[in-house]
Formats: structure tokens, C-alpha cells, sequence
């Protein structure tokens, strides 16, 4: 009864345990009956939801994880390093579902380790897999610092410091690699693509939506986890990234409407038709007008729009990636495909896993700010550092001069943070 | 390199090629009469007048979409001209049906290992040097098994020789840079195959990106290391200049 109660006082909690239970049944049908019964794909939809959004969006979504670190591993720019760690971390949950997305689309889960074993360089997706592992490894070790932290195993968690930077190279080089290679991936089909879609250009127009996405998902996580946690939102850095990411959509913006202009396809939008609403669907509501709102300095002093629009570019993104996944195809075959109420499910099941994986990971680990300072004030773990300081000669180039220094240092500087 | 030649004017509608698929491929019995994972051939009806039909099968392309999507190289142009499948290999991604420009591949949706379907154009009895089923069933030379070049070669001798029967088009010449099956006939039959697909081959396309990589990572590897060294250096030049100022006017001040 109580337990009941509780779960009908917060409607979010429920709606989670519905998306989870429903998927679970959805998770039965598909792995007892397959994926006729499961889905509503055919010969002539062959790829849905769980590619459209799972992973096409998917992988997306967690660009913010590449594009925050190089920002603070490579161009160090030292303001962003707060909001480093909750984007390592959520990619690295981005990337958790995307294959669990992957393990209910493929025919054959259990050959998804093929592609490492039997090559084929000529083709896109084999290129995808192999980054996607890759970086799947990356952003492991990085985030295993957080844990290594959190168990206070210095060693290992010097380790990992001592190759952050070659991490988050490898990071960059994967990402730019895999991200682009998604909208490669449709580079091979000009006839079954629609020409608003189809572009030559596809996989730099992939490419730079993902990291202005990557922004605007730093910039909604934030302020999910601030209202989480009741932490203060990083005002002034989330003003920074609302900046990069207006920057981005801009270059986005003249990259793919410059490519409809010169290609004559604008054409096509006028008399209006279903292909040319969802483009402008996708166009307004995922680049534009977040271009312009991001670009507005009172909408990005205010938590509450900056949020919104953050939401709103979101949206749109989605919306782009299944206009390229599944509607640009509709709209070329003249057929239609609704995705299956169990197809539904199993995403809203791995999206409700995903936010309470990365909930329970950052109010456990070191994932912010104030729970750095925190570990770091603390006496044992003071004491700790200094004894490993004491005992291994170099330990003072890794732990910084703070730690070894009177007590109100100590506040000032920080355990340097990955 | 084999291929198949289709020759509507040819073509009786008796669906000896289908029979012949049907039991050569071990499929079981049905009336379906589009391609599924149970057909991998079908006669198409066009013209009940005129009587016209049109075969649908795997066009065997000479540089297939589908090999060159398929990430673990489960699908592959054999030398002898088919293309062919191994499920083994297979890991379900379907990104050969999705590239396909002939949407061609079938897929079996209901079982639970599924297999990617379609015609493989005989392929031990083409490596035994015999022609494929349905060319050997067909009664009147509507489909015809042979070398590649001298099949593009004799199809446009039969347009020369009745102009007025046939469309000047040999269908698969050069669509998606040639394929293995190719098509004749009158316009209204040509006029029921796919116009939509371009003359090159379309690997192309994506080898063409996929090329780039290796450069793209130096560049860009190098290019960001570059960048990275520069600002560090600057950060510890900095550093040293701040605290080189700021120790003699903490001096001054005590």
C-alpha cells in the first residue's frame, strides 16, 4: 500500500516502472518469437526504431561526452572542467544502450563480436563497429577513474590520469570517425534515399549536428542532475556551452541548407508536402530557432530557457536523424512504417535504464564538483594521499600541492579531475 | 563473368523459370507472386493483353551494394558473376536490404535465426559449369544463361533486328555500373524496372568517404596534438610569468 502511494505521488517513478515493465514483456516477444513479432518491420522497412533512434540518435546524443573533454583535455579551456565528468559519463551510458539497442535489432545478437573477427574494409558499417567498440573501451577507462576514485585505488587511478590525454585524442579521432560515418552509412543508397535527405555531404552534416547536439544534451543533463541532486546549474559554464553549441548549429545551418541551395533540391519544398514539413520540422525546431535562442544572451542567463532550448535543439536533432533513418525513406518508397507498440517499449525501457544508471553512477561516484571537494576534505582520504605521497617519489608531479599543504589550501585546489 | 538475359518478347508467362527455382532451392510451394523469403524469382504480370511479363530476381550486380555494406563480408560477387550469401557470417544488420537499390534481399522476419533471402544464381551448378535452373527450364529462350559480354552483345542484336518490338535499353548494361541479369523488351515492360538507379557503380560513394579515413586521422590526429602542445606551453609560460610578478609585489607587501 505504501509502496503504492509512493509510486502514485511521483508520476515520473511510475511512468519509468511502466516503460520498464512493458519493455520487459517486449524483451520476451522479441527474444522468444523474433522480430516479425516484435516489430513492424518488412522487406521494405528493414531498418525502424531501434536503428533510427536507438542508435542512430543514440550515438548522437553522446557526442556531448567527446566534445566537452577534447574542449577541456585539449583546448583546455579550465572553465568547462566541472561539466566534464557528467558528459564523460553520460556518453558512456549513451553508449551502453546503443548496444543494448544494437543486441535487440540484430538478427543474430550473440555474432556481435563478427565485424571484429571477419572484415570487410570496404564497408561503412564495419568502420562503425569497430569505433563504437573503440570507443566504448575509451570512454571505460574513463570513466573507471571515476570508480577508481571512489574505491580510492591511487595507483590505478594515476594510471588512468597519466593517459587522459592520449584518451580523449583517441576519443576525438573515434568519435569524428564514427560520427560521420553514421550518415555515411546512407551514402549508398541515392536511388531510396529522398533528395532532401541524400547529400554528398552527409556524413559532415552528421558529424558537426552531433557535436552541437552533444551541447545541447551537456546542457539538459545539467539541468536534470542539478534538480536531482538540488545542486546550484553551472550558470556560467552552461553559458559557454550554449555559445559553442549556437556556434555549431550556425556551421550547421549554412552546411545544409548551403547543400540544398547548390544542389537545386530547395526547390522541392515548395507547394508544401510531407517530406518538405518534416525537413523544415527538423530544420526549425533542431537548428534554427535554438541557434537563435542560444545566440540570446538573456535566454541564455535564464536557467530555465536555457534548459528549454536545450530540449527543443534535442527534439530536433531526433527528429533529423529518423527523417534520415526512416522518413526520407518513406517519403521515396510511398509506403509507411509505424513503428510496433513493443518496438516503443524496448526504447522507452533503455532510455528509463539509461537516466537511473547515470542517476545511481553520479550519487555514488565522483561525478561532480562539490563530491570532489567532498571526498577531498575528508580525513581518511587525506591521510591516504599523504602516506602514498610519502612513499612514492614522484607522487607530488600527480597529487597536487594542496593536498600535502595546510588545511585551507586545500579548498583552493582540487585532485586534478578527469 | 555469367549472366542471365531476360527477353520479355520472348516470354510466355508459363513460370517454368519460378517452378524451376522453387525446387532447385529446395523453397516450399506457395502463390506468392512477389519476392519474399520463400521466392526468390517471380513472374510479374504487366500486360494481360499484351501479354507481357517481366522476371524479378537478384540482379547479381558487378560491384554489389550489398558486399560492400555487409560488415562482416557475409555477401560476395563470386568471380564466375553470382552473388552470393554466408550465414554463417551473418549478424543480422540488414544494411544489405537497406542497400540494395534494386530492394532486393528478403529477410526472415519470423524465425528466430533469421537468414537473408534471395537468389544466388545457381551457384554449384554454376561452379559445375552448368547454366542456372530457370534458364535450363525455360521453353522458349526467354531466359538465357551465358558469358556476360556476349549476352549484352546478342540482346542488342535482337533490338536491331526488330526495333519496333523492343525499347532501345538493355536494363542492367549500366545501371549501378552493370549487373548480371539483364532485361529487354517492349517499352511498357521496360517501363515497369526501376529508372531511379544511377549509371556508376555505388560503392563507390561510400569507399570514396571510407578512403579518406587515414588521412582524415593524421591531420586531424596531428593537428589536435599540435594545438594542445602549444596552449600547455603557453599555460606553463604563463604560470611562470604570473608567479615571477607576483613574488616581489607579495615581497613589497610584507
Amino acid at each position: 500500500m505504501i509502496a503504492a502511494k509512493r509510486l502514485l505521488d511521483q508520476p515520473w517513478r511510475m511512468i519509468g516502472w511502466l516503460c520498464v515493465v512493458a519493455g520487459l514483456y517486449a524483451t520476451y516477444v522479441r527474444f522468444t518469437r523474433g522480430l516479425g513479432a516484435s516489430t513492424n518491420l518488412s522487406d521494405d522497412f528493414p531498418w525502424g526504431l531501434w536503428v533510427g533512434f536507438d542508435v542512430v540518435c543514440g550515438v548522437g546524443l553522446a557526442a556531448g561526452g567527446f566534445t566537452i573533454s577534447a574542449i577541456v583535455y585539449i583546448f583546455r579551456l579550465e572553465k568547462y572542467r566541472p561539466i566534464a565528468r557528467p558528459a564523460v559519463l553520460a556518453a558512456f551510458v549513451g553508449y551502453l544502450m546503443v548496444v543494448g539497442g544494437l543486441l535487440f535489432d540484430l538478427g543474430h545478437p550473440w555474432r556481435l563480436w563478427h565485424p571484429l573477427v571477419m572484415w570487410n574494409h570496404h564497408s561503412v558499417m564495419f568502420e562503425v563497429s569497430w569505433c563504437v567498440t573503440l570507443y566504448t573501451i575509451v570512454l571505460t577507462l574513463e570513466v573507471s577513474s571515476l570508480v577508481f576514485e571512489r574505491l580510492r585505488w591511487l595507483r590505478a587511478n594515476r594510471r588512468i590520469h597519466m593517459i587522459i590525454l592520449p584518451l580523449t585524442l583517441a576519443a576525438v579521432l573515434l568519435s569524428m570517425l564514427h560520427q560521420s560515418s553514421l550518415g555515411s552509412l546512407f551514402l549508398l543508397v541515392p536511388g531510396r534515399l529522398h533528395a532532401l535527405w541524400y547529400s554528398p555531404l552527409l556524413p559532415l552534416h552528421f558529424f558537426v549536428s552531433a557535436m552541437a547536439v552533444g551541447c545541447a544534451m551537456t546542457i539538459v543533463e545539467s539541468n536534470l542532475s542539478a534538480r536531482a541532486f538540488g545542486r546550484c546549474v553551472e550558470a556560467d559554464v552552461l553559458d559557454g556551452v550554449a555559445r559553442i553549441a549556437a556556434a555549431l548549429l550556425g556551421v550547421y545551418l549554412v552546411l545544409r541548407v548551403g547543400d540544398l541551395v547548390v544542389r537545386g533540391v530547395i526547390t522541392q519544398l515548395w507547394p508544401l508536402n510531407p517530406a518538405g514539413l518534416f525537413f523544415l520540422a527538423e530544420i526549425l525546431l533542431g537548428a534554427a530557432i535554438p541557434m537563435v535562442l542560444f545566440s540570446m544572451g538573456r535566454i541564455r542567463r535564464n536557467t530555465k530557457w536555457l534548459y528549454h532550448t536545450g530540449q527543443l535543439a534535442v527534439i530536433g536533432f531526433v527528429v533529423g536523424r529518423l527523417n534520415v533513418s526512416v522518413t526520407g525513406f518513406e517519403m521515396t518508397a510511398g509506403k509507411t512504417y509505424i513503428p510496433a507498440w513493443t518496438e516503443f517499449a524496448v526504447t522507452a525501457m533503455l532510455v528509463t535504464i539509461g537516466i537511473k544508471v547515470f542517476y545511481l553512477a553520479a550519487k555514488h561516484l565522483p561525478v561532480f564538483e562539490e563530491d570532489h571537494d567532498a571526498s577531498l576534505r575528508s580525513r581518511r582520504w587525506r591521510a591516504e594521499m599523504d602516506q602514498q605521497a610519502g612513499s612514492l617519489p614522484n607522487a607530488s608531479s600527480v597529487a597536487p600541492a594542496g593536498l600535502l599543504a595546510p588545511e585551507e589550501q586545500v579548498s583552493n585546489e582540487r585532485f586534478q579531475p578527469i | 563473368m555469367n549472366a542471365i538475359l531476360f527477353d520479355a518478347n520472348e516470354c510466355v508467362g508459363c513460370k517454368a523459370c519460378v517452378y524451376a527455382c522453387t525446387s532447385e532451392n529446395e523453397l516450399p510451394d506457395s502463390d506468392e507472386d512477389r519476392l519474399s523469403d520463400r521466392r526468390f524469382t517471380v513472374l510479374e504480370e504487366i500486360d494481360e493483353d499484351e501479354e507481357w511479363y517481366l522476371r524479378r530476381m537478384c540482379m547479381h550486380c558487378v560491384d554489389p551494394s550489398c558486399a560492400s555494406a555487409c560488415p562482416v563480408g557475409a555477401l560476395k560477387k563470386t568471380d564466375l558473376g553470382p552473388v552470393v550469401y554466408d550465414f554463417d557470417k551473418c549478424i543480422g544488420c540488414r544494411y544489405c536490404m537497406v542497400a540494395c537499390p534494386f530492394n532486393i534481399p528478403r529477410y526472415e522476419w519470423d524465425s528466430m535465426t533469421p537468414r537473408v533471402r534471395k537468389c544466388q544464381m545457381c551457384r554449384e551448378r554454376v561452379a559445375e559449369g552448368k547454366s542456372t535452373a530457370c534458364a535450363e527450364a525455360c521453353p522458349t529462350g526467354a531466359t538465357k544463361f551465358g558469358e556476360r559480354s556476349a549476352l549484352i552483345a546478342e540482346a542488342w542484336q535482337r533490338i536491331d533486328s526488330a526495333p519496333d518490338a523492343y525499347a532501345r535499353h538493355v536494363y542492367g548494361e549500366k545501371e549501378a555500373g552493370g549487373t548480371c541479369v539483364l532485361i529487354i523488351g517492349p517499352q511498357g515492360v521496360m517501363d515497369a524496372l526501376n529508372p531511379n538507379i544511377p549509371d556508376g557503380p555505388l560503392p563507390h560513394r561510400t569507399w570514396f568517404v571510407l578512403s579518406q579515413i587515414p588521412a582524415a586521422v593524421a591531420v586531424v590526429g596531428a593537428g589536435l596534438v599540435g594545438v594542445n602542445w602549444i596552449i600547455q606551453r603557453r599555460m606553463k609560460l604563463g604560470d611562470v610569468t604570473t608567479t615571477e610578478t607576483r613574488e616581489p609585489t607579495e615581497g613589497g607587501a610584507s
